[in-house]
């Protein structure tokens, strides 16, 4: 008789989950066309708010990239809000830098009533993700999915630069201001932007003959110990190391380049964006970095030191380039809403099929460029630029 | 009720665990054509059979032989790479539930052919060693599959293990497996109901082994292994029976996996994975296979009915986690429990449950 | 030249993957069970250290006797609240118990201090020494974690053997019933071992973040495996074998990266740990057991 038992309450779990799952959805289902309240702040008198969802790692090894996303859309929301006329109304989901998780995630968030979806944050899972995406035609906008897979279908645009553009435009400026003719490359082989940043940085590098004297690899579970790479570089001679990675490592890279007196130019792209703003960080160590980045937060224009004063007032720490791609994200689907007259009320899949004529005409002035706009494959055309780090500050190069 | 009475007790226990399964699949199919499943719930349907499978053939090893293994995930990976790399070559040539069968025979048979082969050199290991080793093994896995990069071209398979570069593809050649990125631009085509069936395979394989001849000898090795032995039970055979078997449908599942999503990557099958699988297993109940499967469920689940604690997701998660195992396996409180209901059991706390199947 | 320099390196990422291995084996050889928190635990310690080095401004002695403390609090506290109402059942309970601390700490440290990684100030002033003209250089951190950590296993050594506590830990590693028997009040002896396990965690993160000055909520989980791949290397419960395992990891791993490649750095660390437990079943100083029916 115990097992019936076993068997009865496993079905009345099995069947409350259903429903569970049932009323979960049914419910936004019904009340989507209704005002948002929640994230939303007060809903303007006109209409009611447009159901922006986003997606990225919030826990895990990834999370201070999901978290900066998380905290920049939501000041842009904020402030559009806060502005009158259209009204935001903004869901963040966590994905732990998964793909099925992000898949669930996404999955979660057509349950709210989700009517354009702001993510995903890194590249992986936002590969899994459009593919959903697009099998249910609703509009996707990556702030930071540079793998060139991520905007594939034609639903996906992207407020990033792609992996293989960054690696080239890397190697161009290196070879045309001769900043080195012997090259190192420490990369993440385990992550697909710094592999991506590196190939191409590599098959740029052959052909501006540049010469790439040492080529070291790391993984993510093998990323405290650099003393081998860093070797290596030293002991082949290179004048230059390039650091297609992320600020964390990088800090880690320079300490131990420092203690056994390796002095070359370091030369990263917007993944070191942060190196200085790290905790307790001996700024020393970054004098003369240079990188090519197309977001700092030192930078000097208004709009940029009042988004910085303004995360800084709101989150109490100094934004990266990632929530600066996610401001800009935000303001681009109102630009394109804005552009294609997208109102509330419409479905997820007529607003796609609006905003994916719309943002091939707008051109946005954001944190990460002016007269950004975007080609019919979803990627942006803006221009890097280089800064160095000087005294702790970023300096035009 | 009478005739279900007669019959062999295991066998009725058999036929419970397959109801269970053909229900769940029946009232999922129904409310879904209803339009009662939320889009949460629909998409987790395929990584719940998943994990069912992995929670299911990992008890073969650790709940049935008694042996612990970390690196479940490694042959899961091993199916999720080869099936998806079959499935992209041949996914324009025939009907997707035959790509899919077809990638499901070949990821098992590689995976099968792994355990073999780790198995007959790590199978003499005992205990937190052996633990370690398929830890080892599962990492290892992990950090090849990071490494390798395959292309396809007019010419055939091109392999290399440093760049995409070096493969030397033609123009309209195509990367299969990209390194770190891993293999990007599957079509989906594993189903729930496709799932469904994967696990009833997977049960009666599973389940008729432990109730053979062969499934009395493996759980005699795990109860005492010298005493095995000395009455005359080969017990590498059994054992490699065992892990092999594990390995086969831990590949299996990893074809399901990576063919219902567009991208498969090497960093998904890691050591947190087999550990959430463990996890599976030992909520479940050592050697008990509807636990598994009910285990494998809620867990998948759990996590995401916890999305409305948002920030503080993972942190319930980690808590509930320690309580539940503190719940059902703490000896004081199951002790308690038993007073509390006044239920007849067989045997008596966890020990005593380990034989039951 | 290039050789030494490599196994001068491995040598100091070796031995702070032994103080991790230290407490690892410690907890094992008398508790039975695999801690997979404490590389959450040396992450704590780190956190710990930081706030009261960086943000009170106290001096490097007072930053490592707080994360000691609150470490050993913290161990106690786990060991009493998690780990003690499982004492009884089978170990794979414990071990899966151990893993739901291990992310409960993880996200309980990414609530309270954030994922932004933090530089961590290194305690150690020692300047790094150069030789043969700046070719060959060993770090402070190296030079005073190899000596850390001898000094641990010389006096863990001595308190287990020579101790009427350490007599203690060892008969309940033996035998819990019967040293129950004797007298031993087990409990009181596993909270022991937790609170030195834990204690010498707070140590192993401060070396780790000094040595590695990048502390994040995620900072202990590799180096924690790492550690138990070291103490499983060299014998698990032994502990002169945790020494002796962490630092060959460590020269195994970075002649690795030196000379066959860096992609698959942990592939040949593990290979090679696969290889030596085929030869030695028991790891490089494990203790042999006789089987018995």
């Amino acid at each position: 008789m115990k097992k019936f038992l076993c068997l009865a309450l496993a079905l009345v779990l099995a069947l409350s989950l259903a429903a569970c799952g049932g009323s979960a959805s049914s419910a936004p289902a019904a009340s989507t066309p209704a005002a948002g309240s929640t994230d939303a702040g007060t809903p303007s008198a006109s209409g009611s708010a447009i159901k922006i969802g986003g997606i990225g790692p919030v826990t895990g090894g990834a999370a201070v990239y999901g978290i900066a996303v998380q905290n920049g859309a939501q000041l842009a929301v904020d402030e559009i809000n806060a502005m009158g006329g259209i009204q935001f109304e903004f869901n963040f989901q966590d994905d732990e830098h998964d793909a099925e998780k992000a898949i669930n995630a996404y999955n979660n968030l057509k349950d709210w009533g989700m009517q354009v979806l702001m993510g995903t944050v890194t590249s992986t899972p936002c590969i899994a993700v459009v593919a959903e995406s697009s099998a249910d035609n609703i509009f996707q906008l990556t702030p930071s999915g540079s793998a060139e897979d991520c905007i594939a279908p034609d639903n996906a645009f992207r407020v990033c630069f792609s992996d293989p553009e960054q690696g080239t435009l890397s190697a161009d400026y290196i070879a045309g201001n001769s900043l080195a003719a012997k090259v190192a490359v420490i990369y993440d082989s385990s992550d697909a932007y710094s592999v991506g940043i590196h190939d191409a940085f590599v098959a740029e590098a052959k052909v501006k003959g540049l010469e790439i004297v040492a080529d070291e690899a790391f993984t993510a579970d093998n990323k405290t110990d650099f003393t081998v790479q860093v070797q290596k570089a030293k002991d082949a001679g290179a004048e230059l190391v390039f650091l297609p990675i992320y600020y964390n490592e990088a800090s880690l890279i320079l300490t131990q380049a420092d203690k056994s007196g390796y002095k070359p130019l370091f030369f990263g792209c917007d993944g070191l964006d942060g190196l200085v703003a790290v905790e307790n960080f001996d700024t020393a160590l970054a004098e003369g970095v240079m990188l090519m980045t197309p977001f700092t937060a030192a930078g000097t224009d208004e709009k940029t030191a009042t988004f910085v004063k303004n995360f800084k007032a709101a989150y109490g720490e100094d934004p990266n380039q990632f929530a600066a791609d996610a401001y800009d994200a935000i303001y681009a689907i109102k630009a394109a809403i804005e552009k294609a007259g997208v109102t509330a009320e419409m479905s997820a899949s007529d607003i796609c099929d609006a905003l994916k004529g719309a943002f091939t005409q707008i051109t946005v002035d954001g944190l990460t460029g002016s007269g950004i706009t975007w080609d019919a494959k979803g990627a942006p055309t803006k221009t890097p630029a280089v800064y160095v780090i000087k005294d702790g500050v970023y300096v035009a190069a | 009720m009478q005739a279900l009475k007669k019959m062999d007790r295991s066998f009725r226990s058999n036929l419970v665990t397959y109801g269970m399964v053909l229900l769940a699949w029946l009232l999922v199919g129904l409310a879904s054509s209803a339009g009662l499943i939320s889009n949460s719930l629909q998409g987790q349907l395929v990584p719940i059979c998943t994990y069912v499978v992995l929670a299911v053939s990992l008890n073969l090893t650790v709940g049935i032989l008694g042996e612990l293994s970390l690196g479940h995930a490694g042959f899961m990976s091993v199916g999720a790479f080869f099936g998806s790399v079959l499935w992209l070559c041949i996914s324009g040539s025939v009907p997707g539930w035959l790509g899919l069968v077809l990638s499901m025979l070949l990821g098992g048979a590689v995976a099968g052919l792994f355990g073999l082969v780790i198995g007959i050199p790590v199978l003499r290991l005992q205990g937190d060693y052996l633990a370690i080793v398929t830890l080892a093994f599962g990492e290892i896995i992990k950090n090849i599959f990071n490494a390798v990069y395959l292309g396809i071209d007019s010419r055939g398979l091109h392999f290399s293990m440093s760049d995409s570069a070096s493969l030397g593809l033609e123009a309209e050649g195509k990367v299969l497996i990209n390194g770190a990125i891993g293999i990007t631009g599957i079509t989906k085509v594993s189903s729930f109901t496709a799932g469904v069936l994967l696990v009833l395979v997977t049960l009666f394989v599973v389940l008729n082994l432990v109730h053979s001849r062969a499934g009395r000898a493996i759980m005699s090795i795990r109860d005492n292994r010298i005493a095995a032995e000395a009455t005359g039970i080969n017990v590498t055979k059994y054992k490699l029976m065992a892990f092999i078997t594990s390995a086969v449908f831990a590949g299996m599942a990893g074809v399901l996996y990576a063919l219902n999503m567009s991208t498969v990557v090497a960093k998904k099958f890691d050591y947190n994975t087999s550990i959430l699988v463990l996890v599976f297993v030992v909520l479940g109940g050592m050697g008990n296979i509807r636990g598994s499967i009910i285990a494998a469920a809620v867990l998948t689940v759990l996590p995401e009915l916890l999305r409305s604690v948002a920030d503080y997701r993972m942190l319930v998660y980690a808590v509930l986690l320690i309580l539940m195992m503190i719940f059902t396996q703490s000896p004081q409180l199951l002790a308690a429990r038993e007073r509390l209901f006044g239920l007849v059991r067989r045997g008596k706390g966890p020990a005593g449950k380990k034989g039951e199947v | 030249m290039q050789f030494l320099s490599y196994l001068v390196n491995g040598v100091s990422l070796g031995s702070i993957y032994a103080v991790i291995a230290l407490g690892y084996t410690m907890v094992y050889g008398i508790a039975r069970m695999l801690n997979f928190a404490h590389g959450d635990i040396i992450m704590v310690g780190g956190y710990v250290a930081f706030i009261v080095m960086t943000d009170l401004g106290l001096p490097a002695l007072a930053a490592i006797l707080a994360a000691m403390l609150a470490c050993t609090l913290l161990g106690i506290l786990i060991e009493r609240l998690a780990y003690r109402p499982l004492r009884a059942a089978p170990s794979l309970a414990v071990l899966i118990t151990a893993i739901g601390v291990s992310y409960l700490l993880q996200n309980l440290a990414l609530l309270i201090w954030g994922s932004a990684p933090r530089s961590f100030t290194s305690v150690v002033t020692l300047k790094p020494l150069r030789f043969f003209d700046g070719q060959l250089v060993i770090t402070g951190e190296a030079v005073v974690s190899i000596l850390v950590s001898a000094v641990i296993m010389v006096v863990l050594n001595l308190f287990v053997n020579k101790t009427k506590m350490g007599h203690a830990m060892q008969a309940v590693s033996e035998d819990r019933g019967a040293a129950q028997l004797m007298g031993i009040n087990v409990n009181a002896t596993i909270t022991l071992t937790f609170a030195i396990g834990s204690g010498l965690a707070a140590v192993a993160g401060v070396l780790l973040c000094s040595a590695y000055p990048s502390l994040q909520p995620t900072t202990g989980a590799m180096p924690g495996i790492k550690a138990f791949t070291a103490a499983v290397f060299g014998g698990i419960g032994s502990i002169p074998g945790a020494m002796v395992g962490g630092v060959l990891l460590g020269i195994i791993e970075i002649l690795g990266k030196a000379y066959i490649s860096t992609q698959l750095a942990d592939a040949i660390v593990f290979a090679v740990l696969i290889v030596v437990l085929l030869v030695r079943p028991t790891g490089l100083l494990g203790k042999k057991t006789n089987e018995k029916v």
